[in-house]
C-alpha cells in the first residue's frame, strides 16, 4: 500500500461531501471524518468570526509529516487534511480530516492522533473576533 | 537574517517580516531569543515563543547562519 497525503490550506469554504468523495475508493471500506466547526461563543463572549493565519510552507511540511506518521502507524490508504485560512464564520468547518483504509480498525485512532498533533505543532494561529474586541488564542504550548 | 513573525508576536513587533542585524554576539537560537526580547519586551508576555529555522522547529542550542530564515512562532492554535 502506498499512502498518499492530500494536504491543503484553503481560503474558501470546505465542502465535506466533495472532500470525502475525492478520496473514496472501492478498495477502502473504511472512511473516518473529523470536522472541526467554528463555535459562536467563547467564555461568554459572542464570536462573530475567526481569522486564521499560517506560516504556510512550514504548516504544509508539518501537516505532511503528521500525515506520513499516521499513515505508517495506522496503515492508512489515504489521508486528507484541509485547513481553512483567512476569515471563517461560526458554523463553517475550520478543518476537515479524512482517513481511509481497507478496514475500519484504527481509523478513529488515526483521526484523533492527527487532530491532536496538529493542534500542538502546526504553525497556524487563530484570532477570535468578538462583538467587542478580539484576541489571539494561545493554545499550545 | 530574515525574520518572519506571526500571530500575537506579529502584533507585538508591528510587522510580519524584518531583517535582523545582530546587535551583540547572537550565535544560537537561544541567544537570538534573548536579544529579541530585549528589543521587543512585549514578546515576554506571550505564553511561549518557539523559533523555526528554515521551516523547522529549532532548539535553543541550534547555531544560526546569516542565510537562515528565522520564524517567530507564538503558541499555535490551529484546528
Amino acid at each position: 500500500m502506498n499512502p498518499t497525503a492530500h494536504i491543503k490550506l484553503e481560503g474558501n469554504p470546505l465542502d465535506i461531501a466533495e472532500l470525502t468523495a475525492a478520496i473514496r475508493s472501492t478498495k477502502n471500506g473504511g472512511e473516518c471524518v473529523f470536522i472541526g466547526t467554528v463555535r459562536d461563543n467563547h467564555q461568554g463572549k459572542v464570536v462573530t468570526h475567526l481569522e486564521f493565519e499560517a506560516y504556510e510552507p512550514m504548516a504544509i511540511r508539518e501537516l505532511t509529516r503528521i500525515a506520513d506518521l499516521a499513515s505508517a502507524q495506522f496503515k492508512l490508504a489515504e489521508v486528507l487534511i484541509h485547513h481553512r485560512i483567512g476569515t471563517v464564520y461560526p458554523g463553517e468547518a475550520a478543518i476537515v480530516i479524512v482517513v481511509t483504509a481497507p478496514h475500519r480498525n484504527q481509523l478513529f485512532d488515526a483521526c484523533k492522533m492527527i487532530i491532536d498533533q496538529l493542534k500542538e505543532t502546526v504553525p497556524i494561529w487563530k484570532k477570535e473576533v468578538y462583538t467587542d474586541g478580539a484576541s489571539w488564542v494561545q493554545a499550545h504550548p | 537574517m530574515k525574520i518572519l513573525v506571526f500571530g500575537a508576536a506579529r502584533e507585538v513587533i508591528g510587522k510580519g517580516e524584518f531583517e535582523w542585524i545582530p546587535i551583540g554576539n547572537e550565535l544560537t537560537v537561544g541567544e537570538l531569543k534573548h536579544a529579541l526580547s530585549l528589543e521587543y519586551p512585549g514578546l515576554k508576555k506571550l505564553k511561549s515563543l518557539s523559533i523555526a529555522v528554515n521551516e523547522e522547529y529549532a532548539s535553543e542550542e541550534r547555531r544560526l547562519d546569516r542565510d537562515d530564515v528565522i520564524a517567530l512562532i507564538p503558541p499555535v492554535s490551529g484546528g
